[in-house]
């Protein structure tokens, strides 16, 4: 049993997925969903463990070895992942059967759980799998079910985002697809693994080039760098909240995966860097979209959007830890990788308490809300100091370990700018946290005079537990950084 | 020399084509027919790149030793699935937005939600 985690990883939430059509029920279908991603968060945190006991997991599909068949390939950095991915989907998933209860159609709510799972499912692929081609697969199978999931949104302009989403979606994976051509018509070979030790005899043609710029740009679209985020800001903001929650907290984490994986170990790291001035180009553009999406946050009305711009600048500040092309700096944007995943989950789920209750994220129906919802703003006001990377929150460790591998660098203006950032980011959340509590409930809308509750248990607790893990990692750093660690030095080792 | 790699010549011109009618049209029907142009392409380039000069069908047999590379095809089975997938859901989304909006004209569509925000 011990032996077939790597595939039981993948396969559970992919059987589940379908079988969640069988329950009439909603509630039966978000029991059954929720023990299914339960399932895998149980057998990620297996495989860390293994992982870091025994180091590579290597699972042949079917019993065909690599470089024939299909290989999962776990190492610390894809365990990681996979930890990441399930844990967050799990947490979520505790508030969606109330979430969703007012946001979608009844009739619907059993397809939700077959969409979430598969899209679940198809993360979890392409974090497990060792096979370039296997990759597609599964970053298809995630995206189509996430452009379903955002056009499940109760507004109109659902339908739009979901539409511009998956042209720009399918244009990027193409184009991956592309890369995955041109690279096998080079080696003859699929296995990242088998590609990596193949690709250095053949790295100077053309061919092997235009692969990698293929894959690069292709990646980038998927990962909203900056100038390709355009399709991000209105898909998180109009689909259903709990499906944002789940996207915001691991989607572009595991586009970043991608480009790590791509970068340093299937082109090797000294072909990455020397083929395209990956570095000067990931620098300025990590920055630049720090500075354009958090102003663009700052001058937003829809909270839901003025995250989503925000989640933009996260994105920058991992490209600018991974252009640093250090140990320090990969551990840096391994560790913000987890940190943001823990602090945008926490502020979608408060976002979408929010939305159950009045119905709205608009900033102005926000009013008062910290005397009427005292937990859940109070989440959110603890979501945004760890964005801004107050210290005692994960943010600011991953902004530590940022400016520390920029300074051992000598990159000292970028750290400088990186701070800077950060400012803000202090902006955008003070415009929330004054809204909420120095304002007095009521006012020009009619949306915020009649008194609200405070969000049900459903939404408290995952809430709360996401803002408990913030906290916590962010005192007690040993588990997070010493697996970021690991996972980047290995990295290092197998490009060398 | 450039006859010679003619397949790639048409897989490049295909996908520009493609390309150029998903970003140059604003009728969201032309933008998906654009849009599998372009995957078509993609298709062709990797299965005339498994063609082995000279080479038959890859079936075991006696007197049969050069054979054209059958992976590739295999692959592209699986991508024009999800290619399939992509348009119908494509599709789909475009009658919704009809439903909702009216048109299938972009211009027209970014028109109304200005208005309305």
């Amino acid at each position: 049993m011990l032996e077939h985690l790597p595939i039981l990883q993948v396969i559970v939430p992919l059987m589940a997925a379908p079988l969640c059509l069988l329950f009439r029920h909603s509630r039966a279908a978000w029991l059954f969903a929720l023990i299914a991603s339960g399932t895998a968060l149980v057998i990620s945190i297996l495989l860390l463990q293994q992982v870091l006991a025994t180091g590579l997991i290597s699972y042949a599909l079917g019993g065909w070895q690599a470089p024939w068949g299909i290989e999962y390939r776990i190492d610390t950095l894809n365990a990681f992942l996979l930890l990441i991915i399930s844990s967050l989907s799990t947490v979520v998933l505790l508030a969606a059967d109330t979430s969703i209860s007012k946001e979608i159609p009844k009739e619907k709510h059993s397809l939700f759980y077959v969409l979430y799972l598969l899209s679940l499912t198809g993360m979890l692929g392409i974090v497990a799998t060792g096979d370039a081609f296997n990759v597609f697969v599964f970053l298809e199978i995630s995206s189509l079910s996430a452009y379903a999931l955002i056009a499940l949104g109760s507004d109109r302009r659902a339908l739009w985002a979901s539409y511009q989403y998956l042209i720009m979606g399918t244009i990027g994976a193409t184009f991956i697809l592309i890369g995955i051509g041109l690279m096998y018509q080079m080696t003859g070979t699929l296995n990242m693994h088998d590609l990596s030790n193949r690709l250095p005899e053949v790295a100077q043609t053309r061919t092997v080039f235009t692969a990698f710029a293929f894959v690069i740009v292709g990646v980038c679209l998927k990962l909203a760098l900056f100038p390709l985020h355009l399709w991000l800001p209105n898909a998180y903001a109009y689909a259903p909240s709990i499906v944002t929650a789940f996207f915001a907290a691991t989607a572009t984490k595991v586009a970043i995966y991608l480009l790590i994986r791509f970068t340093y170990s299937v082109f090797g790291f000294s072909f990455s860097f020397t083929a395209l001035p990956l570095q000067l180009l990931f620098v300025v553009l990590g920055v630049l979209g720090i500075f354009v999406a958090s102003s663009a946050a700052i001058y937003q009305s829809n909270v839901k959007h003025l995250f989503a711009y925000s989640s933009i600048a996260q994105i920058g500040y991992m490209i600018v830890g991974f252009s640093i092309s250090t140990v320090a700096g990969l551990t840096a944007t391994l560790l913000h990788l987890f940190n943001h995943a823990l602090m945008k989950g926490a502020l979608f789920l408060a976002l979408a308490a929010v939305m159950h209750r009045i119905g709205s994220v608009q900033l102005s129906a926000l009013k008062g809300l910290g005397r009427e919802m005292p937990l859940t703003m109070a989440a959110i006001v603890a979501g945004g100091l760890s964005l801004i990377g107050v210290p005692l929150t994960v943010g600011f460790v991953s902004k530590w370990y940022l400016v520390l591998a920029l300074l051992e660098n000598g990159w000292w203006p970028v750290a400088m700018l990186i701070l800077l950032g950060s400012l803000l980011a202090i902006v955008y959340v003070w415009r929330i946290v004054e809204v909420a509590y120095f304002q007095p409930r009521g006012g020009p809308g009619e949306l915020s005079k009649d008194p609200v509750r405070e969000a049900p248990l459903a939404f408290l607790v995952p809430i709360w537990l996401l803002v408990i893990a913030n906290v916590y990692f962010g005192i007690d750093t040993r588990l997070s950084v010493e697996v970021a660690q690991t996972a980047s030095e290995s990295l290092f080792g197998l490009s060398q | 020399m450039f006859l010679g790699l003619y397949n790639y010549w048409i897989v490049v011109v295909l996908m520009m084509i493609g390309f150029y009618i998903v970003i140059a049209h604003g009728n969201l029907i032309k933008k998906l027919v654009g849009l599998t142009i372009f995957q078509t392409s993609v298709f062709i380039f990797y299965i005339s790149m498994a063609k082995v000069n000279g080479g038959t069908a890859p079936i075991v047999g006696d007197g049969i030793e050069i054979y054209s590379n059958p992976l590739p095809h295999v692959l592209i089975l699986t991508a024009i699935v999800v290619g399939i997938a992509t348009t119908a859901l494509g599709l789909a989304l475009t009658v919704r937005i009809k439903e909702a909006y009216g048109s299938i004209e972009e211009e027209e569509i970014q028109k109304k939600d200005n208005s309305t925000c």
